[in-house]
């Protein structure tokens, strides 16, 4: 038994590994504010990936650090949709321009929409308790 | 007289070039914050990020093998099956080659920093498949396991399950809701850094056994309880980088709280501070420790920024930010990339050669390298203030006159990235140097 103890420990620590996972992949609980098309919002995520926006943008502070945070982009004061399809299209000094087609530009709206409705990334959102911990301002 | 097994040697090469591939690319990159879009025409900031961080990764991955290939070798001599760990090797040069090119050609699909075409990836988990058959078989061998085999096997198995588990997005199940899709990425994310660092540190371990002559160290229970505490670490204390996302607070309150158990180490490190100077002392003129002991003050260093990071009230102030970069480059470089050389310098060298002693050329390297990362990590910890500070203030200032009023601060840490290049790249010279030579010349003359 003494001989055998982190064998014991390790086993213990992988099934709580794995029965912390399936909890996480069976999780449903979420909450979106706005309407928005999901399966073309999954497809549009997929373009996000084929044109590698995550190298300079980010979404709730995870991704690049080149360019601003785009989860809330699409109903951020000033912009609009038009407003990123220009941007796409015509590039900047720092960002290439993107011949998107159709169907994609569609796609990568719809996705930028799901983003929005998911909930707000702007830090400033929570409140800091006693314990350190963080919660959403109003919950 | 038995013929030297050269495997693990052959990795360490290959992860050489990888970091010298690495560290071009990341300049390269890292220019683009003080002259941006400078190389849009030729290659774009979006190729340039994945190829450094690709190589970078490729360089952790491969050195990581190679040294338990080397270790493995040492514990057991010649049981490693040779073409196994050829086609291994092979596997990897088929993958490298494969995703440099698309990045070369903006063909990308994956995520961040497994940014290649998804189906690259089953080349690279089948080389990996490959390593742990190869090390099944010959610790399975092995009675009573000291601890670095602990760390070796669950970096590579976990490394295998996790890199798996990066791929589920395929699925459109896994897609349907985009916060939970994002905590698996970043779930998945933090228990990959999480196991190639068991398979890093575990060579730290076996390295010191082998340098202070103490077989006991590796056994006790000390070292058992801080490689749980390690393994705990990787399974759950990922949440800290998503405490912002609009997920469950389960989620923050396990990662908290495993995050906040890191303060052993660091008492650990601190109550150990003077046997760690005592062998430093003593050890000081072999070069592969002088690598070690530099990792032990990274590893000090990084570890207080960890956790100041992994309290949920400073997280909304670093998160984010350069000061995730600044912990992502200091543990990469500091903590793996120093381990990485001090390996090398010891399994590189020749069987029965004498202790690889510094010369003045690489002693001004070495020196260097810590100097110009301690700039750079520090550069990227004041932007990443000034942009928490920002980004909790009232954002008066836009997002890129926020950056621009960061631009000499940028220019500092070009400045810094390029010497620590020039440092870097020396050492990995040298080592290489010394492998081609061994293996080739004396192939010649025999």
């Amino acid at each position: 038994m003494k001989e055998n103890w982190p064998k014991l420990i390790f086993v213990t620590l992988v099934l709580s590994f794995f029965t912390f996972t399936f909890y996480l992949y069976t999780s449903t609980n979420f909450i979106y504010t706005k309407e928005y098309n999901r399966p073309i919002a999954q497809r549009g995520e997929l373009i996000w990936q084929k044109y590698n926006c995550q190298s300079c943008h980010q979404m709730y502070g995870l991704g690049g650090y080149l360019g601003p945070d785009l989860t809330n982009i699409i109903s951020a004061k000033g912009r609009s949709e038009a407003y990123v399809l220009a941007l796409v299209q015509t590039g900047n000094t720092q960002m290439p321009s993107y011949n998107l087609t159709e169907d994609e530009k569609k796609e990568l709206i719809e996705f930028l929409k799901s983003t929005d409705a998911s909930g707000v990334s702007d830090p400033r959102s929570f409140k800091i308790n006693l314990s350190g911990m963080i919660t959403k301002n109003g919950k | 007289m038995e013929s030297e097994n050269k495997t693990g040697k052959y990795f360490l090469a290959l992860a050489l070039i990888m970091l010298i591939l690495g560290l071009v690319f990341g300049v390269l990159a890292a220019t683009n914050y003080i002259h941006p879009g400078y190389s849009k025409s030729w290659l774009n900031f979006s190729q340039l990020r994945p190829i450094h961080v690709s190589c970078i990764v490729f360089f952790i991955l491969i050195g990581a093998s190679g040294c338990v290939y080397s270790g493995l070798n040492f514990i057991a001599p010649n049981k490693i099956k040779k073409p196994i760990s050829f086609i291994q090797l092979g596997l990897w040069l088929i993958a490298i080659f494969l995703i440099l090119f698309a990045y070369l050609n903006s063909e990308f699909g994956g995520r961040e920093y497994w940014e290649f075409p998804p189906k690259y990836s089953i080349i690279i988990a089948a080389a990996w498949l490959l390593f742990l058959i190869n090390f099944i078989r010959v610790v399975i061998k092995i009675k009573k396991w000291p601890v670095y085999i602990w760390m070796w096997m669950t970096g590579i198995f976990f490394f295998l399950l996790t890199f798996s588990e990066n791929y589920l997005w395929e699925f459109p199940y896994f897609r349907e809701h985009f916060v939970k899709d994002m905590t698996i990425q970043w779930k998945v994310n933090g228990s990959l850094v999480g196991s190639w660092n068991q398979l890093v540190y575990g060579t730290a371990m076996f390295l010191m056994e082998k340098l202070t002559e103490n077989k006991k160290g590796a056994k006790s229970n000390l070292a058992f309880r801080m490689y749980f505490l390690g393994l705990a670490n990787l399974m759950f204390n990922w949440g800290h980088h998503i405490y912002t996302l609009p997920t469950e607070n389960y989620i923050r309150y396990v990662s908290y709280i495993v995050s906040m158990t890191e303060w052993i180490f660091l008492a650990r490190i601190i109550y150990m501070f003077r046997q760690t100077l005592n062998e430093a002392e003593k050890l000081s003129h072999h070069f592969p420790y002088r690598f070690l002991f530099a990792s032990e003050i990274w590893v000090f260093l990084n570890l207080m920024l960890s956790l100041i990071m992994s309290i949920p009230a400073f997280n909304l102030y670093t998160h984010g930010t350069q000061i995730t970069v600044a912990h992502a480059m200091g543990t990469t470089i500091g903590i793996n990339s120093m381990i990485l050389f001090g390996a090398c310098f010891e399994f590189l060298r020749r069987n029965n050669s004498s202790i690889l002693k510094p010369s003045k050329i690489l002693n001004f390297f070495f020196w260097m390298t810590q100097i110009s990362l301690f700039v750079f990590w520090i550069t990227l910890i004041i932007i990443g203030i000034n942009r928490g500070l920002w980004q909790m203030g009232p954002q008066t200032d836009s997002f890129s006159t926020m950056m621009a009023n960061q631009s000499s601060l940028f220019e500092i840490f070009v400045i810094a990235g390029i010497l620590l290049m020039i440092a870097m790249i020396a050492i990995a010279v040298a080592l290489l140097n010394t492998f081609f030579r061994d293996t080739f010349l004396k192939a010649k003359v025999n």
